[in-house]
């Protein structure tokens, strides 16, 4: 049963059944011990300005329930030191979303970790960009803030500091660790380097063109994080977009799965030794971005997805190119499964290296393929299917191992699914049209889009301004949740094993720096 | 084994003729001999993201696949920037990454050269500057070269690359 205040929860606009509930600071805590016992994954945790409406700040978090999608909503009373209780012990992975919203909004709470998350010194400490009275378009010096590591200390521990520049063709961020010979002792992470200032740039977008922004949050989710948004936006303002069009979005979500595996599977051969691996799945991803040049017009699905619909319409001609290359990919990757599986040195590298337990999985909600690889039963598009899922019946992909192994065949078992789901899409399309016209949405209404991407949900609470303005929008990566758990699943093992391991969660530090 | 020397010798060779830049295209030759010429070996590059969505950090990559074979015309990716001749530069440059690619670009033994990529990197994209960003690469370090594009394909930056290369070996050997 949950506790009574929560019965006062009203419906929410999104793409799958949601609710809204508002709450004061008791409550706040109080909803988040009720999801925690009824097993609720922890979604996402922002903030918002609301002084120029009613003199208060708001601090929303959402949860994923077993039948729905729960946003909860606290009212912060302006002033000197806004405050509200944190969630963190409860739900580990609030507490760098949590640091973060203090970066922008200047609203904390009770945790001890105080460290900037977002700010390394760029901006003023006393100066939060997201607040309405800031003007978010001024720059300023940087000012060196320090930032304190956890030390480790004992006989021959030393630390190893890599980053914010990689030694690849990667993105950038920090990585701490503390090491006794090889073995690695803690590993701590340090993140925003690529922090862009995203949220602030929605409150300039209309609604109409906030899409391209959400495209760019994380550009290997680019579908999602489009899709999210026009889906929240769709929501809101009561749009249904034709079948075609449904169709093609989940048809380039599936290709954006498709491209993301396949070039993940490549580079874990790699970072074990066996470049053979890279040369081919590379092959393969090229050969499909070829097709998506062909079908959607570009070999990265930036802006395809459109509000009302997509941008390019499918030919019959495309159709048939796209399911003669799912018939050429298939047996090519069931081909490198038994390479894979048969290369005894591979699977050494691959077999118990950087396991995600499942009861750390658990504790520290894990979501998406890395939770899905350490047992965790989590999709949305299983768990709660939004159209066009609701006809596909997507099977569900799970292991137990939660270690690279695991986390290589979850991306095999995917791959072959996703092509079932791509023919399935292209057995029969509706010949509708690809585009709905979407009628500026109402001031002040929240609504929110989940898409389940190849990385896991992706998250978009959009809140509209008054004639087709964006009053807030905050796009949420599910490498939030993930990240810290590389911190766990490194322990005890060397440190050049290390991007062999990063490189099986892959997350992204653009989406989780915004 | 069997299947893996299968696989090879059913794939065969995959790697494309170079993009034209301007003027004429160059050969593997011309381009290897420019290349000898201006460093005395392989361009090596060094790559910074300076605050890019990722984007073209895929993009960049795919110029290691076998259909665009970059090392197989002379040019490679390395670690350190004091190994490299060029760099390439993503994003727009976030206040976050602005000491970190500054002194990465000093890192670089001179004569180098910049290549931005992307529509961040050469014009600040949809990210432009604001509190948190620096806008376009040319903001920060020098800049050769841009190549526009969100994401630019490989070939287009491929072509940046040689470009650049290419029109410095001009001006030298006159």
């Amino acid at each position: 049963m949950l506790p009574d205040f929560m019965e006062q929860r009203t419906a929410l606009p999104a793409n799958m059944p949601s609710s809204h509930l508002r709450v004061d600071g008791q409550q706040w805590l109080w909803a988040a011990e009720a999801m925690r016992q009824f097993c609720a994954r922890f979604l996402s945790l922002w903030g918002a300005d609301d002084r120029d409406r009613d003199g208060c700040f708001r601090i929303y978090a959402a949860y994923l329930l077993p039948e729905s999608v729960l946003v909860v909503e606290h009212s912060i009373a302006a002033a000197a030191a806004p405050f509200y209780p944190s969630i963190a012990t409860l739900f580990p992975a609030a507490l760098r979303m949590e640091r973060a919203v203090h970066d922008l909004l200047g609203i904390s709470t009770d945790e001890a970790d105080h460290r900037g998350w977002l700010r390394h010194g760029g901006w003023p400490e006393t100066l939060f960009p997201l607040r309405r009275d800031v003007d978010g378009s001024q720059q300023y010096p940087i000012v060196s803030a320090p930032y304190p590591c956890v030390a480790v200390e004992g006989d021959g521990v030393h630390e190893i500091a890599v980053g914010p520049v990689h030694a690849g063709t990667i993105e950038p961020g920090h990585f701490r660790f503390s090491v006794v010979g090889e073995k690695v002792l803690r590993l701590e992470e340090r993140f925003g380097y690529t922090h862009k200032g995203v949220a602030k740039l929605f409150e300039n977008l209309s609604q109409q063109e906030g899409h391209r922004l959400a495209a760019r949050v994380s550009g290997d989710s680019a579908v999602a994080f489009s899709w999210a948004y026009c889906a929240a936006l769709e929501a809101i303002t009561g749009t249904t977009c034709s079948s075609r069009a449904i169709l093609l979005r989940a048809l380039a979500l599936e290709h954006e799965r498709l491209a993301n595996h396949l070039g993940d599977l490549g580079a874990l051969g790699n970072d074990a030794g066996f470049a053979f691996g890279l040369t081919h799945f590379s092959r393969f991803k090229e050969d499909l971005l070829r097709a998506n040049t062909v079908a959607f017009g570009a070999r990265y699905l930036f802006d395809y997805v459109v509000s009302g619909g997509v941008a390019v319409d499918l030919t019959e001609q495309s159709r048939r190119l796209l399911l003669d290359q799912y018939d050429a990919l298939e047996p090519a990757v069931a081909n490198m499964r038994s390479i894979y599986d048969e290369h005894a040195g591979l699977q050494d590298r691959f077999r118990e290296a950087g396991r995600l337990e499942h009861s750390t999985a658990e504790r520290l909600g894990a979501i998406g393929l890395v939770g899905r690889a350490s047992g965790i039963a989590c999709d949305l598009r299983v768990d709660h299917p939004w159209a066009p899922y609701d006809r596909l019946d997507p099977q569900r992909i799970m292991q137990t191992g939660g270690d690279v192994a695991a986390r290589v065949q979850v991306r095999f078992d995917e791959i072959i699914e996703s092509l079932r789901l791509c023919r399935a899409l292209l057995a029969e399309p509706p010949m509708d049209g690809i585009r709905t016209f979407v009628s500026p949405a109402e001031a002040n209404q929240l609504g929110i889009g989940l898409i389940e991407g190849w990385r896991g949900p992706v998250m978009v609470a959009l809140e509209t301004g008054p004639d087709g303005t964006i009053r807030r929008c905050h796009a949420h990566d599910p490498s939030w949740q993930n990240w810290p758990l590389i911190e766990y699943a490194i322990l005890g093992n060397i440190v050049p094993d290390f991007p062999l391991i990063n490189k099986s969660f892959n997350l992204s530090y653009s989406g989780q720096d915004g | 084994m069997y299947n893996t020397i299968s696989r090879m010798m059913r794939t065969g060779l995959l790697t494309e003729p170079l993009p034209a830049v301007e003027e004429a295209a160059p050969t593997l030759e011309t381009l290897q001999q420019g290349l000898l010429r201006i460093v005395g070996r392989a361009l090596c590059i060094r790559h910074v993201d300076a605050g890019s969505c990722n984007g073209c950090e895929l993009e960049i990559q795919a110029l290691n696949n076998p259909y665009y074979n970059l090392e197989g015309a002379g040019v490679k990716f390395v670690a350190s920037p004091r190994h490299a001749d060029l760099l390439l530069v993503t994003g727009p440059v976030s206040v976050n990454m602005e000491e970190a690619l500054k002194r990465t670009y000093d890192a670089i033994p001179d004569p180098k050269f910049v290549v931005a990529v992307g529509d961040c990197g050469a014009c600040g994209g949809v990210f432009g500057t604001s509190y948190a960003s620096r806008g376009r690469v040319a903001n920060v370090i020098p800049v050769n070269y841009t190549v526009a594009g969100c994401p630019p394909s490989p070939t287009a930056i491929l072509r940046g690359i040689l470009q650049t290369v290419h029109s410095t070996s001009s001006t030298t050997s006159k």
